[in-house]
């Protein structure tokens, strides 16, 4: 039971950022009177951890691509493909969840916003990974070529997520200039939502760590199971 | 765990049952409170349970099977 603490913690936080995130009194002014979000701002507790549990998931990840140039062991390759795989899940669930805010916020489930673009290349990119792991049977050959790539889409997905949407206008919150819901940005954020979102954030994590590292146990059971039979 | 999906069962019932027994009454009381707010809490929480019970199953069965192999 010690080993599972952190799975208990997972459940916690989770069971708690939904029951809070839906019952919390949301802030007057920028959810009723300076914006069209109304009740939807509790969007917020879901949505947003979709993409913190992706970066986490996805640095993990590259972690151990860069953990398996220094030292090839099988370990290190299904680990890097099955956290980047769970972290795709999520960049998936993330952009789902935002088209369907943004169609009663923005009018549109689609309209092209840097940040949904910038998004939805980075999983591509990563979809690309996918592809390039499946498409080589040599499993050395297969793990370095994807160690490499790994590292590489890594660096594009940052600056595609965090980096090129703030430095242009945008719809989403973040953006230069105006800013479509003024509510989100940082300072306006209640300490009441603040105690509910960032629990959320390492609740929705774990999940993903969690589902992760059961992919990665059946993969090497998998592993074994050829190596008995061969 | 069949005793633990048994228990949430008849807990499930017994709200739905309680549910009955406040209909015609007061319409904002209850779980029709705030808009019935926490009836969509229900639905939410009920969900996210179903998966995690879903993923702590998954978890025991991979255990067996590893101490299997």
């Amino acid at each position: 039971m010690r080993r599972h603490w952190w799975k208990i913690l997972c459940i916690v936080l989770l069971l708690y950022n939904c029951i809070a995130g839906l019952l919390v009194k949301l802030p007057e002014v920028t959810a009723f009177e300076t914006s069209n979000l109304y009740e939807s701002m509790r969007n917020f507790f879901f949505h947003v951890p979709m993409w913190f549990s992706q970066f986490s998931l996805l640095t993990v990840s590259l972690v151990y691509s860069i953990k398996y140039l220094r030292n090839h062991t099988l370990v290190n390759d299904l680990n890097a493909d099955e956290f980047a795989r769970t972290g795709v899940l999520m960049g998936c669930l993330g952009l789902v969840t935002g088209m369907i805010w943004a169609k009663y916020t923005w009018g549109a489930w689609w309209s092209n916003d840097p940040k949904q673009t910038g998004a939805a290349i980075a999983v591509l990119i990563y979809f690309a990974y996918f592809v390039l792991r499946n498409s080589i049977t040599d499993m050395d050959k297969r793990a370095r070529v994807a160690a490499v790539y790994n590292i590489f889409a890594y660096f594009l997905y940052i600056p595609l997520i965090f980096i090129l949407p703030r430095m242009v206008e945008s719809l989403h919150p973040g953006g230069k200039g105006a800013e479509g819901n003024p509510g989100l940005g940082g300072d306006s954020l209640e300490p009441a939502m603040r105690a509910i979102f960032w629990p959320g954030v390492l609740g929705w994590t774990l999940l993903g760590v969690w589902i992760s590292t059961l992919r990665f146990r059946v993969r090497i059971l998998e592993e074994k199971q050829q190596q008995q039979v061969a | 765990m069949k005793q633990l999906f048994f228990t949430l069962f008849v807990l499930l019932c017994a709200l739905a049952v309680q549910a009955q027994g406040d209909a015609g009454q007061d319409p904002h009381a209850g779980l029709r409170a705030g808009g019935k707010i926490y009836v969509v809490l229900a639905v939410a929480v009920t969900i996210l349970v179903g998966l995690l019970l879903y993923v702590i199953r998954l978890d025991r069965k991979i255990t067996k099977l590893e101490k299997k192999l």
